[in-house]
């Protein structure tokens, strides 16, 4: 108690540009609130009763004055679609440099993993003015990633990948939320995004090594779960290759082609056969109950760590993915 | 005093007595009474829900209640409020006692299928009732999957039920006042001479017969789901999430007209008949309406701008969504052009009409900006939405519920409320309502997430502001509801037409006589001509 905030804080290249629009939406508003409520008191004053006799005389509808306070409204709220818009595309598209982080919901809380490796539980941190994009899933009902400061907020949806992505531009602790309503402990589900300087960020990451990073635990999983006796390096196996798969088109056995993307690859290994590459058989049995959704995020971060298109990670300057994978893979 | 020797006339609420007469009664007039009871008791059992929100989040921490209960409070405010208070709340109680009024009609199209409405919704109104008593349901009044259909343990089937039943309700009367409009209405009571109440009710009604099977056939997916395990929206049984919130709002969203456009309707009437002059641009008025009715069905997609939809999806929605600011903007214009150069009184319902048009003012602006992309993934499922939408609902929909009450009140009961009182009232409320939804658009801009129990502390002082003009609402909407019932016995008896209005209802004795005329109404005359119903005038303006 005490305080009366009424801005929340700008934290990300996002928050001026909605705060911006909100202004200009604010503006409009106060006008026609303004102009409505000033109409209605003058009127109401300057036209009272004063004679229960009274007829006042006819004012005949304009045409013209319906058009003109149809036409302005009109051309202002295409200003507000046209500006709102072009923000949600940009919080659409990610940069291809963003640093990837992975998250899972689940009833009641967050579960974060960085690539490297670290898992964070409720807390994320990252560090300032770098482009932070979140792939996220749920293990079962709908939440929310909402960070205020950010202005930023996407549903987590079970059964499929959604992201997000924004880039800090102040150091400091904000609130996460979860915005979707999940159940009992829903108010609980929050948490905390910690921005650090790129050094300590660092420092961070390096202190925090626990168990390999998560394309060395997905190659671990790939080899537990026998996925590497048939996807074989060099394309010998009974299933396709995953070198140099990521980001690619693939052609499927029905004639279409799809992007080799994070959403693909999970399908692909809950439900193989929803999409067959052309050339193979249906032979892939489903993963679904044998690899949690932090395993498949593991798997997704180990093909792609075979190439081609370099993970994100790898020109983040923070613990680029060693070279050794694909030698390992040759095994 | 009445003295024996005065023969009573006889009207529709003394030509029989007993409870029978009640549950069995086809006159629509009773019928209309019926629902203003049931809806009256949802509205305050509704309303005892948000007071013990309101009273659990004066503190950041959860003390009143626990988590379970909080989550049930919401959900079952949510469910009263609007399927059983505010979807019915102006068609059924003033639209069913006035529509067939204002075109000169005897009843209804189907007096026996109104009757079934009215049980319909009480059958609804106890599934519902039984599941708040048994236990109580916390999915929230969405319902979003695979929450309800999977993991709540609470009493979603028999709510949802509830619901099911109460659409059935909201159809037939809907068709009920399509075919009524279209077929009883009285010689030369032209499309274009029907009062706006009664486009407004035809535009809903379109809405109603349209959109609520919609709903039914969600809810029947949400029980196959839930009690027979079909994968229709659990991605563990093979189901899509997102698609529930599809089927959902394109039934809710336009449901929101459903409630606000009866509202609109009783706000046309009021507005007219205190300045008394005819509704500026009527025309535009009344097409306008049945704008809102089409364009709401093509908007829904801006409840899911963060779902998961596609981006394009998205801006389609959001560009669409910007098209129904018109005919609402149209309508609020022409209603304070209508206030130029008129002769104003200041009767209460006059100041509920100004209540909504302020507060209908503010809803719809803020409506701009959950319209627009950028805006709204910040400020959806945040308390700035809860503003946005009670300023619909509540400073629009219930502000013109109370006009409307007010308006009619002396034709529906043959007494005078207490003017001073209510004058009161409307001060009351309109100021209790502003206190407390207006620092929740700052709650929900600074962040504040719906639907939390426990919040963070900062968000504190804004929250008491809220829960403080909660308890200054609760005392207006109280206010009503007592002099309401001591009129009935006490009031001024009331002459056929104390405002000098011109609508058919107001050419016939208060209360109405049975068959509503006692000589069939000729309308010779367009909508709100005051020169009919006045002596001698002085003209001015």
């Amino acid at each position: 108690m005490g305080k009366l905030p009424l801005f929340p804080e700008q934290a990300s290249t996002f928050a001026p540009d909605v705060d911006h629009l909100l202004y200009f939406l604010l503006a409009v508003a106060v006008f026609f609130t303004v102009l409505i409520f000033g109409a209605i008191f003058y009127f109401a004053i300057r036209y009272r009763r004063r004679s229960e006799q009274e007829l006042p005389r006819l004012v005949h509808t304009g045409i013209a004055l319906e058009i003109v306070w149809s036409v302005i409204p009109f051309g202002l709220t295409m200003i507000m679609f046209t500006w709102g818009a072009a923000i949600f595309f940009r919080e659409s598209r990610p940069p291809d440099d963003a640093i990837p982080i992975y998250v899972v919901g689940k009833q009641w809380m967050w579960k974060l993993q960085h690539m490297e490796g670290q898992r964070e539980i409720n807390e994320l941190h990252v560090p300032m003015g770098r482009a932070i994009r979140l792939t996220m899933t749920s293990e079962d009902v709908i939440h929310s990633f909402f960070v205020p400061a950010f202005r930023t907020k996407q549903d987590v949806v079970p059964g499929r990948y959604s992201t997000t992505w924004w880039k800090p531009t102040k150091p400091g602790k904000y609130h996460l939320f979860c915005a979707e309503y999940c159940g009992t402990k829903h108010s609980g589900m929050i948490g905390w995004i910690y921005v650090m300087d790129p050094q300590d960020y660092q420092k961070w990451l390096s202190a925090g090594v626990q168990s390999g990073s998560m394309a060395d635990n997905g190659q671990k999983l790939f080899q537990d779960l026998a996925c590497s006796n048939c996807h074989k390096p060099d394309g010998s196996g009974r299933c396709p290759t995953l070198v140099g798969l990521f980001g690619k088109n693939v052609q499927l056995s029905d004639g279409r082609t799809v992007k080799a993307d994070e959403a693909y690859i999970r399908e692909s290994i809950l439900q193989p056969t929803a999409k067959v590459v052309a050339g193979f058989q249906p032979v892939m049995p489903t993963f679904q109950g044998l690899v949690t959704e932090e395993g498949v995020l593991s798997l997704i971060e180990y093909v792609k760590s075979l190439g081609p298109q370099p993970a994100a990670g790898a020109n983040t300057g923070v613990a680029p993915v060693p070279p050794s994978k694909n030698a390992s893979e040759k095994r | 005093m009445i003295t024996a020797a005065v023969q009573e006339r006889e009207h529709y609420l003394n030509a029989s007595y007993g409870i029978k007469s009640w549950l069995l009664t086809k006159d629509h007039k009773r019928i209309g009474l019926l629902y203003l009871a049931t809806i009256t008791l949802f509205f305050f059992l509704g309303g005892a829900f948000a007071t013990l929100i309101r009273v659990e989040l004066l503190t950041p921490q959860g003390d009143l209640v626990s988590s379970e209960t909080y989550n049930k409070l919401f959900t079952m405010h949510g469910v009263a409020m609007v399927f059983f208070f505010l979807l019915p709340s102006i068609p059924a109680t003033l639209g069913n006692f006035f529509l067939p009024m204002m075109i000169g009609a005897r009843d209804l199209a189907f007096p026996r299928i109104n009757l079934l409405s009215w049980y319909l919704l009480v059958i609804g109104g106890l599934f519902s009732l039984f599941a708040m008593l048994a236990g109580g349901v916390d999915t929230g009044w969405t319902f979003y999957t695979p929450y309800s259909t999977t993991y709540s343990n609470t009493w979603v089937i028999a709510t949802a039920l509830g619901i099911f039943i109460a659409g059935f309700s909201s159809i037939l009367t809907g068709l009920n006042f399509i075919v009524t409009i279209h077929r009883m209405r009285a010689p030369g009571m032209t499309w274009f001479r029907m009062p706006l109440f009664v486009w407004s009710n035809y535009a809903t009604s379109l809405i109603q017969v349209l959109g609520t099977p919609v709903l039914a056939v969600t809810i029947v997916l949400v029980f196959c789901e839930r009690v027979f395990h079909i994968g229709i929206f659990d991605p563990a049984l093979g189901g899509d999430p997102v698609l529930f919130q599809h089927l959902f709002w394109f039934y809710s969203h336009p449901a929101v007209y459903i409630m606000v456009l009866p509202g609109m309707g009783v706000i046309s009437e009021v507005v007219s008949v205190y300045s008394r002059k005819p509704v500026f641009g009527y025309g535009f008025v009344a097409f306008s309406s049945v704008a809102i009715a089409v364009l709401g069905f093509l908007v829904w997609g801006h409840h899911l701008f963060v779902s998961t939809q596609s981006v394009y999806a998205g801006m389609v929605f959001s560009f669409l969504s910007y098209f129904v600011a018109i005919p609402s903007a149209i309508k609020v214009f022409n209603w304070t052009a209508t206030l130029y150069k008129g002769s104003i009184s200041f009767d209460t319902p006059m100041l509920y009409a100004f209540g909504f048009i302020g507060l209908f003012t503010i809803g719809g602006l803020t409506g701009l900006f959950v319209a627009s992309l950028g805006i709204d993934v910040h400020v959806t499922d945040t308390y700035f939405v809860i503003a946005h939408f009670h300023y619909i609902m509540v400073g629009g929909t219930i502000m013109a519920y109370l006009a409307g009450l007010h308006y009619w009140w002396p034709k529906m009961t043959g007494r005078m409320y207490p003017e001073g009182w209510a004058k009161l009232s409307a001060l009351v409320i309109f100021l209790g309502f502003n206190l407390t939804f207006f620092p929740q658009f700052i709650l929900g801009y600074l962040g504040m997430p719906r639907r939390y129990h426990v919040y963070p502390p900062e968000f504190q002082v804004l929250h008491v502001l809220s829960t403080a003009g909660a308890s200054v609402l609760a005392v207006g909407y109280l206010m009503p509801m007592i002099y309401f019932i001591w009129s009935v016995r006490y009031g001024k008896v009331a002459t056929a037409n104390p405002w000098g209005a011109t609508g058919l209802e107001w050419k016939t004795p208060s209360p109405p006589p049975l068959h509503n005329f006692d000589e069939a109404p000729v309308v010779t005359h367009e909508a709100y001509d005051y020169s009919t119903v006045m002596g001698e005038v002085i003209e001015v303006g």
